[in-house]
This record gives structure tokens, sequence and C-alpha cells, in this order.
């Protein structure tokens, strides 16, 4: 029985980090209307990022934070001024395959400079568990259950509390009515773009002091991040916190259970189909509708 | 001599070029890159099918080419076939397997639309990519699987693959043609241009979707085991590959969506491309990079694909002539509008 608590507890924690990426993705998602497939991409580059800082610079992780996030957020304003905003037709499904193209490029350079080798990030939080209650975790899981607390926490204050936020959810709403009432919507489309990728800087270094990743990381995430929104309702932020929670908290029990984790992924995808069969507009979202 | 009276003999021309290229150029590097195109194009005849027509961008066929190539390996390990012509019997066995499979793969991901169905085909993408590890008392996991080996000389290897994906090709097309000259075909097209309206109008969407998603299953499952045979040995990482579905949609979007002959030329493209690439540059992962500047390249410069602006360039020379010749005799300004309205 505690080996199932401790899957729980741990699959809480590491929920959050899967929030933290998928919040990103689903708030585009609900601002602009496109998916960014190369979320998953651009997370093991966040990941890269703060190896090479520690590396070089012998920076610690969440230290690097404070130079990653800005970079990953210029990276992503200038990949949606570049590659999104030029496309004027069929965007939704444009976007797909411009977003995946990109992917497929971050990870050809990661291969090129990294090699294929697998690579993990290390610290003294990464090594050493925490005690408590009959449980050992890992001080990492603990520190970027935190981290992802302060981040979400500070996006919701940007969403609801600021001029730039109430911008945002306008959009989200309408975006005809948006630009009506003068909301620059390319301009909050270019900096929601940039925020959705610099979130990817501190998953993907709570993401990378947790797993062992390379350059081709990237697909298992994706498609993670993708089950998770769907599951949570596209475009709804909370949705997309309970759906990774409820995701990895059970995959982590399937894991110890007598399966075993060689099934724990299967039955992360099989969830989905489950639910959608019921609920095809996922658990919080709302049903497409014609577009008129 | 106008476009239509010259399309026949045309089309006999390409048929009879293609039929005869493995006698003309029988090299076997140049039959190999013949061969993986055919079989892309075939790929990509059918997945336009679906996608093309419906305006449902499906990047999960990988999951039925992968099925593809599983089934034509258990029947031949399992019957113990002789490697030779038998195996190829298997093909169409192979494609009614993936068809199968798709029928309830296609209920369920087409109660979706738009960007959630393209995640949900991914995402069925990645559970049948994963079952072909983990069932590894029927897959063998990891290590693959391989099919008869063939002991043919290395001259004649590729000619009866190629003959068979060739076949495999015309079908597809004739099945494309076919639709597109349909009111099935029509009502394909009613639900990519306006889904609810079709409904309204008393089309049956979901049992027409289906169908089509199920059918370009069919194709590309039969794409696969012939891929299978031909590659003799396989990976399951190589069976279900992502990178097929980039492929496949890249050429379709390059050739343009929709369109009979798009898939063909935009696997003509994109896979001798695609080939050459891999001999220079080998495995380095600058394959990619390449692969994915292309990709962007096509979809933000042509993003109506060739096909349609070709067409779209004839239509405007055209009726520039007959402008010309209509002011020339004074004749009414009606004829150009009209050449104008077809081209649409």
């Amino acid at each position: 029985m505690g080996l199932y608590a401790q899957a729980v507890v741990a699959g809480i924690l590491s929920g959050s980090v899967y929030a933290l990426m998928a919040s990103g993705l689903t708030l585009v998602f609900g601002v602009m209307d496109i998916i960014n497939v190369a979320q998953g991409a651009l997370v093991v580059l966040g990941a890269y990022l703060s190896y090479v800082l520690q590396q070089t610079f012998n920076l610690d992780l969440f230290l690097g934070l404070i130079i990653t996030i800005p970079v990953m957020f210029v990276l992503g304003v200038v990949l949606e001024v570049l590659f999104i905003r030029p496309l004027k037709r069929d965007r939704t499904q444009l976007s797909i395959l411009v977003t995946y193209a990109i992917a497929i490029i971050i990870e050809g350079i990661l291969g090129q400079v990294f090699t294929n080798n697998n690579v993990t990030l290390t610290a003294w939080y990464t090594t050493k568990s925490l005690h408590l209650f009959n449980f050992y975790l890992p001080y990492i899981y603990v520190f970027a259950f935190l981290l992802s607390c302060v981040l979400l926490a500070a996006l919701y204050v940007m969403l609801y509390r600021t001029q730039f936020g109430h911008s945002i959810r306008a959009t989200m709403q309408n975006r005809v009515a948006a630009q009506l009432i003068g909301i620059d919507v390319e301009r909050v489309a270019a900096l929601t773009f940039g925020v959705g990728v610099a979130l990817t800087a501190a998953g993907g270094m709570a993401f990378g002091s947790i797993n062992a990743f390379n350059s081709g990381s990237s697909y298992d995430l994706i498609s993670r991040l993708l089950v998770i929104i769907i599951l949570g309702g596209m475009g709804s932020i909370g949705g997309a916190l309970v759906a990774s929670i409820f995701m990895l908290v059970i995959e982590d029990v399937i894991a110890v259970s007598p399966a075993g984790p060689t099934w724990s992924s299967t039955v992360f995808f099989a969830l989905l189909v489950l639910v959608l069969l019921f609920r095809p507009q996922g658990l919080f979202g709302k049903l497409a509708t014609r577009a008129q | 001599m106008s476009l239509s009276k010259a399309r026949p003999a045309l089309l006999l021309v390409l048929f009879l070029v293609a039929a005869l290229f493995p006698l003309v150029f029988s090299n076997p590097a140049i039959t190999t890159v013949a061969v993986f195109t055919l079989i892309y194009a075939a790929s990509g005849v059918a997945w336009n099918i679906f996608s093309g027509y419906t305006g449902y961008i499906a990047l999960g066929h990988a999951a039925f080419f992968g099925t593809g190539c599983y089934v034509i390996a258990l029947m031949c390990e399992h019957w113990n076939t002789p490697a030779g012509y038998e195996p190829f019997l298997f093909v169409p066995v192979a494609g009614l397997v993936a068809a199968v499979l798709a029928i309830p793969v296609g209920a369920i991901a087409l109660r979706t639309r738009r960007h959630t169905f393209v995640v949900i085909t991914i995402a069925i993408f990645f559970i049948f990519q994963l079952m072909a590890f983990n069932l590894s008392g029927i897959t063998n996991g990891s290590s693959g699987m391989s099919l008869p080996l063939l002991l043919w000389s290395g001259d004649f290897f590729n000619i009866p693959f190629y003959y068979a994906s060739f076949i495999l090709l015309l079908l597809a097309l004739g099945a494309a043609w076919w639709i597109r000259n349909s009111k099935y075909g029509l009502t394909l097209l009613a639900i990519r241009d306006d889904e609810d309206r079709a409904r309204g109008l008393g089309v049956k969407t979901a049992m027409m979707k289906l169908s089509a998603f199920v059918l370009s299953a069919f194709f590309v499952g039969m794409a696969g085991a012939i891929w299978a045979y031909f590659m003799q040995n396989f990976f399951p990482q190589f069976a279900f590959d992502p990178l097929f579905d980039v492929s496949v949609a890249l050429m379709c979007f390059m050739g343009g969506l929709g369109t009979l002959s798009g898939p063909i030329i935009g696997a003509l493209i994109v896979i001798p491309a695609q080939q050459y690439l891999e001999i220079q540059i080998g495995d380095s992962p600058l394959y990619l990079v390449l692969y994915g500047v292309l990709f962007l390249a096509v979809i933000l410069l042509l993003p109506q694909g060739i096909v349609p602006s070709l067409s779209r360039w004839w239509a405007t020379r055209k009726s520039r002539h007959l402008e010309a010749a209509a002011e020339s005799s004074e004749g009414t300004p009606g004829a150009q509008q009209t050449v104008v309205a077809e081209s649409r």
C-alpha cells in the first residue's frame, strides 16, 4: 500500500511539471486557435539550455532559469512572427504542419550538437531524497512542484490581474470583438506564444532533472502533452492542470502495479480514447462548433 | 491544342514511361529510389482520399502502414511462406486488416473535429507503436521482424517490387479518380467546405467520413506490406514511423491537397530528395533539419501546392488569351467571366 501512496504523491508532483508545459500549449491554443506541436521539442531545447549553462558556467539549474526563460520567450515571439503570422489561409491546419516542421528542425539541430546520447541534469537535489512520513521523495520533485506552483500562480496573476491578461482573455473569447475594442490582436498573439514557449524553459529544466533525455525525447513528450490538453478540454488552463495531475498519478500507479511500467504509457493513451467516447470535448472543454 | 484534348494522350505517355522505367533505367540504385517513390505516392494518394477530400488532416496513418508491415510479416512467419512471389498475395490481406482496424479508430477519432481530430490521430498512432513494442509475444518487441529472405539477384530484386507498388498506385489512383467524379466524392468535398451545412442538407456525414477513412487505411496498409517485404526486416520504430505522416502530408501539401495528381507530383519531388539527402549526409540529424526547412518553405511559399498554383496560372493565361481574342473580334465580355469562374 505504501508503494501506491508514494506513486500517487510522485504522480501529483511530476504532474505539476506537465501542467506547466501543457498550460503554455493550451494558452496558445485558446488565444491563437493553433496547436504548437513544437512544444515538446521546445521543452527538450529548454532542458538542453539549462544543461549548457550548468556545464559551461557551473550555474545552478534554478538560477539558470533567470536566463533561459527570457531566451525562450524571445524565441517564441520570433517563431510566431516569422512562421505563424504569415499563415493567412487554413491557419488551423497549416499551423500544425508548420510547428511540426519547427519541431523536426529543433530535433535535428539538437541531435547534431548534442548527439543522441542520453543526458541528465544533476545537482545535489536530484540525487538526495527527502524523508517525510514514510515517503522517500527526491528533492527535485519537491522543488519542481514548488517551481510549477510559483509559475502557475504568476500565470494566473498575469491572466486575471493585468491589462495584458485582460487582452489575452478578450482575444480568447472573441477575436473580432477584441479587435473592435482596440486590442492589438497580433501583438497579443505574439506575446502569448512567447509566454507559452517561455514556460517550456522551466518545464524543460524540471523534466530534464527528473528524466534522462536526448534530442528524440520530444515525440514522447508532445504526445503526452497533446493528450493532456485534449483531456482537459482545449483552451482550458484549469482543465490542463487537472488532466496532467490525473494522468501522471494514474501512470505512476500503473507503473508500480503488476502491469508494470511498459504498460503505463499505453494506459495514458487508452484513457484518452475512453474519455473521448463519452465526452468528445474533453473534461472541461467546449464543443467545437461551426466557425462562422 | 487545348489541354483537355491532349489529356488522354498525355496520360498514356506517362503510364508507358512509368511502366517501362525499370527496364530502361535498370541500375538498382535508381530503381530502389523509384520503388520508395511509388510506395509513398500510393500512400499519398490514399491519404489524400480521406484528408484531401474531407479536409480532416490525419497525422496517424503510419499506424495503418505499420499494421500492414506486421500483418504480412506475421502471416509469412506462421505459414512458413517460402520467399518468392507468394508473400505478395498477402498484401491485400494486410490492407484488409488495416481497414478493419481503421473502423473503430475512425469511429472514435471522427467524433471530434479540427485540431482535436489531428491530435487524436497522433495519439492513436502512438498507441499502435507502443503496442508493437509491448506485445512482444506476438510482435517480437523491439527486435522487430523479418520476412522470408529473398535470394533474387541485385539486378532483378527491385523489379517485382516496382510493379507491385506501381499496381498499388494505379489502384489507389483509380479509387481516388472514381471518388472525385462520383456523388460520394461530392459529399466528401461538401464536408470539407461546410460540414454542418452538409449534414443539414441530408448528407450522412459520419458514415461518409468513416468510409473514406477506412478506404485510405486499406491502401496505406497495403503500401506498408509491400514496404516491409521490400525492406526484408524492420524495427517497430520504422514500421510505425512518425516521419511517415510528415512525409505524406508534405507530399500532398506540396503537390496540392485534394487534387488527383498532387500527391504523385509531391512524391516525385520529396522522396528522391529524401533518399538523396539520406545517402549524402547519412543518418546525420542534419537530414532532419533540411527536411524541416523544406517543409516550412513549401507551406509558407506555396501554401496551395504546385497543381492548384499551376492550374490558376494556366487559367489566367487562357483568360488573358481569350480577352485578347475577344477584344480583337469585339466579342462578348462574358466569355472571360466564364473562364474565370471555371478556374475556381
